[in-house]
């Protein structure tokens, strides 16, 4: 351990901002970017799914049209 | 190994494989980043120099090297793409480039952030940082040219032309620090002749480079599946999935 | 195949830069306009910024360059335009001639018709500008050797935009990373010209990009205009 006490160590020998920020920032951007990727898929998947059910509806209500009419 | 691979070449393949692969690379990329990182915080000696501030170098290497590597991967598997019409290979290359858009982002906020209380500047615009900055543009570009098209066959292609032709910076980056005289400075790691930093502080940032290395890699996975997904939508494997995700 | 009704590259070559400089000179907006838009940038910035012959020679190399940039991209947009709307591009993509030689000639055409009244007027816009006297054969050494680099690089991103509706903005996050470092280089060539010191490192260097780009680009445009007509 380099660091006597936790206050050296957020202190970071006068440069805490600078690390801490960093460090912050990196983190937090592959967060984010991770959150994203790993919710990419349901989505596309939910966006799949809601279109096969759009399209079974179409054919659907054309079926009922096709129907009233004969 | 051709005959070995041919069946990777299908979408429901490759989905499956890349599955099986995510696990090893979460994990073992998150432990090697966790430890490498607390490593650097808090046992790696200060700089005699540098004082503390030297230890945001324990992500801003490893972020900087990937921004490159990632590039050249995407470049590779534009290519591969282009020249063997491997589909599998554009959707890997657009998985890629928001990934690595992120890291060249990275690599210069914590630049900037090491800049301010070493050189007295957020930014100067020296070989090192502009190409940098320059290679961000060119993720930026690749990632719209990929987005304005509505076909992603087409698009692949486009944005494929783009990354290799911006291939011609990344040695640009890599050596600005030797054939310029920058502010930045020379490069710590060498791999032929002895690093230029003592082993505690080597070990972490070998460990970060590598763990940032294998999250990436997970990461592309998870983009690579999302892609395959979003490209195949009308293949009964996947409308398969679709339904019973729903049904869930 | 039958050779004899076959035109030659040569011809073939020629024959594309004479029927793009006929019809722009036809209409002779498409050569005036980057022109004046040229003029209009860099006689803006003495305005903006005050009128101190110091301060503006010490700017006018960048602003006659990034002026140059603006230009060069705002007429590129149009350089496949015409061609991909009434179905001459596809017709040249069909012709036995190869691509990249048609494309370079459509290349040259444009920077004949934009790139070389620039470097022509250069020295008369650095007189405004109040450059120094020793830099004006930089400025015009580094116009001459980088505006087709320009052209050629821009035509990279032309090319893969022309079939976008709104390639416009799009067409600047392309092609104006791959512009900096002429722009770079050519600067500090003018600058160390106004300094007195030697600058032929600085020129070589954009030389060589100018053979590298003309020896590549002509294959990334054609395969970029393959992939955009589909």
């Amino acid at each position: 351990m380099q660091f006597d006490s936790l206050q050296a160590f957020f202190n970071m020998g006068g440069y805490g901002f600078f690390v801490w920020c960093s460090y912050g920032i990196t983190f937090g951007s592959i967060g984010i970017l991770i959150y994203l990727s790993a919710t990419q898929e349901k989505r596309n998947l939910k966006h799949i799914a809601d279109k096969l059910k759009r399209d079974e509806r179409l054919k659907a209500i054309r079926r009922n049209k096709n129907e009233s009419k004969a | 190994m051709w005959k070995w691979l041919h069946p990777y070449a299908s979408p429901e393949k490759a989905y499956q494989l890349s599955t099986t692969l995510f696990p090893w690379f979460a994990v073992l990329g998150f432990s090697l980043t966790l430890i490498g990182t607390i490593w650097g915080l808090m046992f790696a000696p200060t700089d005699y120099q540098q004082g503390d501030s030297y230890r945001i170098i324990f992500i801003h290497v490893p972020a900087a090297s990937m921004s490159m590597s990632v590039y050249v991967g995407m470049a590779i598997a534009s290519f591969i793409g282009m020249v063997w019409q491997l589909k599998l290979a554009d959707w890997s290359a657009a998985a890629m480039a928001p990934v690595g858009a992120v890291m060249t982002f990275i690599a210069l906020i914590t630049g900037s952030f090491w800049g301010k209380p070493m050189w007295g500047a957020w930014w100067v615009w020296d070989a090192r940082l502009t190409s940098e900055l320059i290679l961000l543009f060119l993720y930026l570009g690749v990632i719209a040219l990929y987005a304005s098209f509505e076909d992603k066959v087409v698009a692949a292609r486009a944005a494929g032309i783009l990354a290799i032709v911006g291939v011609i910076n990344i040695p640009i980056i890599k050596y600005s620090v030797d054939w310029w005289n920058s502010l930045h400075q020379g490069s710590t790691i060498k791999i032929t002749e002895k690093s230029a930093i003592t082993n505690d502080m080597l070990y972490p940032l070998l460990m970060n480079i590598f763990g940032f290395g294998l999250l990436i890699g997970a990461i592309v996975i998870m983009r690579f599946k999302a892609e395959i997904i979003a490209r195949s939508g009308m293949r009964p494997w996947v409308k398969t999935m679709a339904l019973e995700g729903e049904n869930k | 195949m039958d050779k004899s009704n076959q035109l030659s590259y040569c011809r073939g070559f020629f024959t594309v830069l004479k029927r793009d400089v006929a019809i722009a000179l036809r209409q002779r907006g498409d050569i005036f306009n980057p022109l004046l838009f040229f003029i209009m940038v860099i006689t803006l910035f003495p305005l903006g910024i005050g009128p101190e012959p110091n301060t503006l020679a010490r700017i006018a190399p960048g602003i006659i360059w990034v002026a140059a940039l603006l230009s060069a991209m705002l007429s590129l947009e149009r350089l496949f335009k015409a061609d991909f709307n009434d179905g001459t591009l596809e017709q040249m993509l069909l012709s036995p001639q190869p691509l990249t030689i048609l494309v370079l000639a459509k290349v040259l055409a444009h920077w004949i018709l934009t790139g070389l009244p620039l470097v022509l007027i250069s020295p008369l816009l650095a007189l405004l500008l109040n450059l120094d006297h020793q830099a004006y054969l930089a400025l015009v050494l580094t116009l001459l050797l980088g505006t087709p680099v320009l052209s050629l690089l821009g035509a990279i991103g032309v090319a893969l935009t022309v079939g976008l509706n709104k390639g416009g903005v799009l067409l600047s996050l392309l092609i104006l990373p791959l512009y900096i470092p002429i722009l770079i280089f050519a600067t500090s060539a003018i600058d160390a010209a106004g300094m007195s010191l030697p600058y032929d490192g600085q020129l070589a260097i954009i030389a060589a990009m100018l053979a590298g780009s003309l020896t590549m680009a002509p294959f990334a445009i054609g395969a970029a205009l393959k992939v955009s007509t589909n």
